[in-house]
């Protein structure tokens, strides 16, 4: 057939391939790694430690592995959509069963060579099985209560995994990942107006049923200066971090609140309020820019893309990150209560980075093969 | 074929129009979390700045330097010394327990100081300064310093002490440091504002009255400390200012005379300047060493001031209420001639006692003076002479004389807190205080200086001035200052009706001394540049029997607590009087042979100074 030939003859060769990089999210993507090291570094006290050398290691093993993932036919991606969400839900419950515990919650599994947060590869293997699910399904078939049920199913499934670890920050985000899929397959807008509405009217109900420390942190989010040396100290010392900074920051390394320890998980979820309390307002805009066209560059692939998976894969995966990216921020700025989520790539910790750069990967593939057409 | 391409082109409608939808939703998320970061960075930017050196900046203040007290030669009365201090930061101490060992032996501290250590030691923080002691021995500080090889993290500090070098000579006068309590700083605003642990505050004299201008401003250091309190680095020191050096009015010689005539007695002397008011020596015996108190008195020490029955603690000169005894009697005289009541040439017949309505008043001398005129009785103090005028005077004017010479109210006015105002009755007062009528036998016991009647000694002493001066205001005053002038005032408010009584009551206290039948005539100087003028006094401090009349007693022959007190007070040179004088010891017998005595020693003193003092004013005059 016509498209057959077209698809074979449409093989690419290597030079070809590199060619077809996205050079302008590469270089932003290298950047945003430049700056996290930068930043990994003041965390250390400006010298070279553990979290520097460690972030540096995973930043450079998983930058090269999402450009030979660029490499690789999205073809092949879409193919092993499936598989990938069974081995992830598989290691979220070997997790359940032979986690390693650490500070209350059961998030990492043992690996041998690594320690992994399966949870947090879900953020992204839940896209990719699901972009699989809708890529060959007709428009009308969408909305059927088959397709509804399955995809539920799918969201659900690892979700109720996460949130026993008890990890509900995650878990909501691999909500709104999957989500996002549901939104651009086309599900009908009304489905998402009730979820909306039913989850605001459900919300005292869910608030009586959060653990004391989770309801906790929505109340001091709510009232932080109500207990600033306890609950509130996180969210009162990152603002006061945030606002001290000013316009031009107070200096690569000269952060008085992370250098002196005021600052807790200035490594992970905290990283921007020590990056914008060092380089201020115009630092932070910056970073806002670099992850902007992060964003664009991703969504501007999946609308040249012709295959509909790397379409609504890359609109999905646009959307996600963009909300993790808001949530982090908002929640370091005072906006939201504090979940655990963190900066896509600023954070420290290797799953998190791992998953990131595993979208960019498939991002990239889709740029690169933007020709090709899954049947 | 066509109907999957067509179902293509409704999915990329339906996804195109909802990336524009999710598009147009993050690009105003975006600018929410830009406003955001623009409303904490830039427009609260100030309020989270404060907040962040609030947090980051910590102020430790160091005790300040204290201000001296001189005298009016400028001899350091109460000083500041370099004490020798131990200070041991336990977190840079590898094994404290070896160390607070080693120290104990070294130091040979006892096991309570030992314990007290150790408590002090869990109460602060690992990084603060543990003061293991803070008032080391040279001997023992060179000989921590010799081991100091063994003593990782101990620090050998000098640090600035109160000193008086002239131990129990000022006590009263100056009083006192010692550790600052509640009390101290809750009552006074400088001592709040400056307070450190282990500031060292005036307890009682003037250390206490002028506390506001002595305690001075504290160095400041300022460090940058992390989120657990730890010091990071120093960002600042602010030098604070040493408190205010005074001078007082008082001659250190002069002090020390008064210190040692009254060793070993219980008593007053002070001694005055009858034209500026200024105080050359003001002590109260027995005294105690005020060095003990600045790094807390022990309680062994402490037991021995407090349960001595001389009570070294009150400050006799100003708490001392005591009948004035004969020493009133130029008072009486003046008021009776001011009064009219008689003149010279008034005569009364002395037979050693006298009847008054109904009640038997003795001279002190059983013979009797014979006919005694107003000089005669002043001289020989006869107390008959003094019944009778002032049962004419009646007690009412009597008050007002004695009332008007400083009698009855405090010299210092709010100087010292502890001054008493002494009692100088009338007939209202009896009736609003006692509620009774004014007796008439009260009147002439009054005229003695008995009865209800009381003075502390420095009132005495300003009553003596106040006569010496020819009858003129004098505002007493102990320290040097802008505002009381040093010399004497031009013009004087005079507080006689007629100065030619002033006169004849100076002639009547001169004879006393320097007349044969005088009461202190035994301690007279004849040199007429040391030729002083004085009153005895010998007040009684029980009522005395009948029987013991009789039996006519030898002072030692009594109980000390039931001795008289024995007064002198004396102005003088009596050619030109620049300098007046009262002696009180308690229980010391007769006036003229214990308290008369130590006046003869005190002027030969006082004006061989004068001269130094003199050349003193006149140069500083110079200078200006």
């Amino acid at each position: 057939m016509y498209q057959h030939t077209r698809l074979t003859t449409n093989r690419l060769g290597f030079f070809q391939k590199f060619r077809n990089f996205d050079y302008i999210l590469l270089i932003c993507i290298l950047l945003l790694g430049f700056i996290s090291l930068a930043t990994m570094y003041s965390t250390d006290g400006g010298e070279i430690k553990f979290h520097t050398k460690s972030h540096f290691t995973k930043l450079a093993v998983f930058t090269l592995m999402m450009l030979v993932m660029s490499f690789i036919n999205i073809k092949y991606w879409f193919s092993i959509g499936y598989l990938a969400y069974v081995v992830v839900v598989g290691l979220l419950v070997g997790t359940y069963l032979f986690g390693i515990t650490s500070s209350g919650s059961q998030r990492w599994i043992n690996l041998y060579f690594i320690n992994l947060q399966p949870s947090e590869l879900m953020k992204i293997f839940i896209i990719v099985c699901l972009a699989k699910f809708f890529h060959r399904m007709k428009l009308e078939n969408v909305n059927s209560i088959y397709t509804i049920l399955t995809s539920l199913i799918i969201i659900l499934l690892p979700m109720g995994l996460v949130i026993v670890q008890p990890d509900l920050g995650t878990a909501v985000l691999i909500a709104i990942s999957g989500i996002a899929v549901l939104w651009f397959a086309g599900i009908n807008y009304k489905y998402f107006i009730y979820t909306i509405l039913g989850f605001i009217i459900s919300l005292p109900f869910v608030i009586a049923f959060l653990k004391p420390y989770q309801k906790l942190r929505v109340l001091t989010f709510l009232n932080p200066d109500k207990d600033p040396l306890g609950a509130g100290y996180q969210i009162i010392q990152s603002k006061i971090a945030v606002g001290s900074g000013g316009i031009f920051g107070k200096g690569f390394l000269k952060g008085t609140q992370s250098y002196l320890e005021f600052l807790p998980e200035k490594h992970t979820d905290f990283i921007f309020t020590l990056f914008s309390e060092e380089f201020g307002f115009v630092g932070s805009a910056i970073l806002l820019v670099i992850y902007a066209i992060i964003i664009y560059r991703i969504v501007a692939i999946g609308a040249s893309s012709r295959s509909y998976f790397a379409k609504i894969f890359c609109y999905s995966f646009g959307a996600a990150i963009f909300v993790f990216i808001t949530i982090n921020m908002s929640m370091v700025l005072g906006l939201l209560p504090i979940v655990g989520s963190p900066l896509p790539i600023m954070s420290y910790g290797g799953s998190s980075m791992l998953a990131t750069m595993i979208g960019f990967g498939i991002v990239m593939s889709a740029r690169v093969h933007n020709q090709q057409l899954i049947a | 074929m066509i109907n999957s391409s067509s179902d293509n082109v409704k999915k990329l409608n339906s996804i195109n129009r909802r990336m524009f939808i999710t598009g147009s939703l993050k690009f105003f998320i975006m600018i929410g979390i830009v406003s955001r970061l623009f409303f904490l960075q830039v427009k609260e930017n100030k309020k989270y700045l404060t907040l962040s050196d609030k947090n980051r900046i910590r102020e430790w203040k160091l005790a300040p330097v204290r201000g001296e007290f001189h005298d009016y030669f400028g001899n350091v009365i109460a000083g500041n010394f370099e004490a020798y201090q131990l200070h041991v930061i336990p977190e840079q101490v590898e094994d404290f327990r070896y160390v607070i060992y080693r120290l104990k032996d070294l130091l040979e501290l006892s096991d309570n100081e030992f314990k007290k250590v150790l408590k002090k030691k869990n109460e602060i923080k690992p990084w603060e300064t543990l003061i293991v002691s803070d008032n080391l021995s040279w001997q023992k500080f060179s000989k921590i310093n010799n081991h100091l090889y063994d003593l990782n993290g101990v620090k050998p500090v000098i640090s600035i002490s109160r000193n008086y070098p002239f131990k129990e000579n000022f006590t009263h006068l100056v009083g006192y440091v010692s550790q600052a309590n509640q009390d101290d700083i809750e009552s006074t605003q400088a001592i709040k504002k400056n307070f450190v642990p282990g500031l060292k505050v005036g307890k009682v004299g003037l250390e206490k009255t002028f506390e506001e201008k002595l305690i001075g401003t504290n160095d400041i250091e300022r460090y940058e400390v992390n989120a657990y309190g730890r010091r990071i680095s120093q960002l600042e020191f602010q030098k604070g200012e040493k408190g205010k050096t005074l001078r007082l009015t008082i001659d250190t010689e002069v002090q020390k005379l008064a210190n040692e005539l009254l060793k070993d007695k219980a008593g007053s002397i002070c001694v005055m300047d009858i034209y500026t008011g200024a105080v050359i020596a003001m002590h109260s015996s027995p005294s105690f060493d005020p060095n003990l108190f600045v790094f807390g008195i022990s309680q062994d020490d402490w037991q021995l001031i407090r349960n001595d029955p001389m009570k070294p603690l009150v400050n006799k000169t100003l708490q001392g209420n005591y009948s004035p005894g004969s020493t009133i009697k130029p008072i009486v005289a003046l008021s009776a001639l001011e009064n009219g009541i008689i003149n010279t040439n008034f005569t009364v017949r002395c037979t050693g006692k006298t009847e008054m309505y109904g009640q038997t008043y003795h001279c002190w001398k059983k013979k009797g003076h014979g006919y005694v005129s107003l000089r005669n009785a002043m001289k020989q103090s006869c107390d008959t002479y003094f019944y009778e005028i002032a049962r004419k005077l009646g007690v009412d004017k009597l008050s007002e004389t004695a009332k008007k010479f400083g009698l009855g109210e405090k010299v210092f006015g709010d100087l010292f807190d502890i001054e008493k105002k002494g009692l100088i009755p009338n007939t209202q007062w009896k009736k609003n205080a006692l509620g009774k009528g004014w007796l008439l036998g009260e009147t002439i016991i009054t005229g003695i200086g008995q009865g209800y009647i009381q003075t502390t000694p420095i009132q005495l002493c300003l009553m003596t001035a106040q006569i010496a001066n020819g009858g003129y205001k004098i505002y007493p005053h102990i320290v040097v200052d802008d505002k009381v002038k040093d010399q004497p005032v031009d013009k004087f408010t005079p507080l006689y009706k007629n100065s030619k009584n002033i006169k004849i009551v100076q002639d009547a206290i001169f004879g006393s001394t320097n007349e044969v039948m005088g009461t202190s005539y035994r301690s007279r100087i004849d040199n007429p540049k040391y030729q002083f003028a004085g009153k005895t006094g010998t007040a009684q401090v029980k009522k005395i029997t009948e029987e013991e009349r009789e039996l006519d007693l030898k002072t030692f022959q009594i109980p000390y607590e039931q001795r008289d007190h024995a007064l002198y007070v004396a102005f003088g040179p009596y050619k030109n009087p620049r300098y007046a004088l009262s002696v009180i010891v308690e229980h010391g017998g007769n006036g003229s042979t214990t308290a008369a005595p130590m006046a003869t020693k005190l002027f030969k003193l006082i004006i061989d100074r004068h001269k130094i003092r003199e050349s003193l004013r006149n140069k500083k005059y110079l200078e200006i």
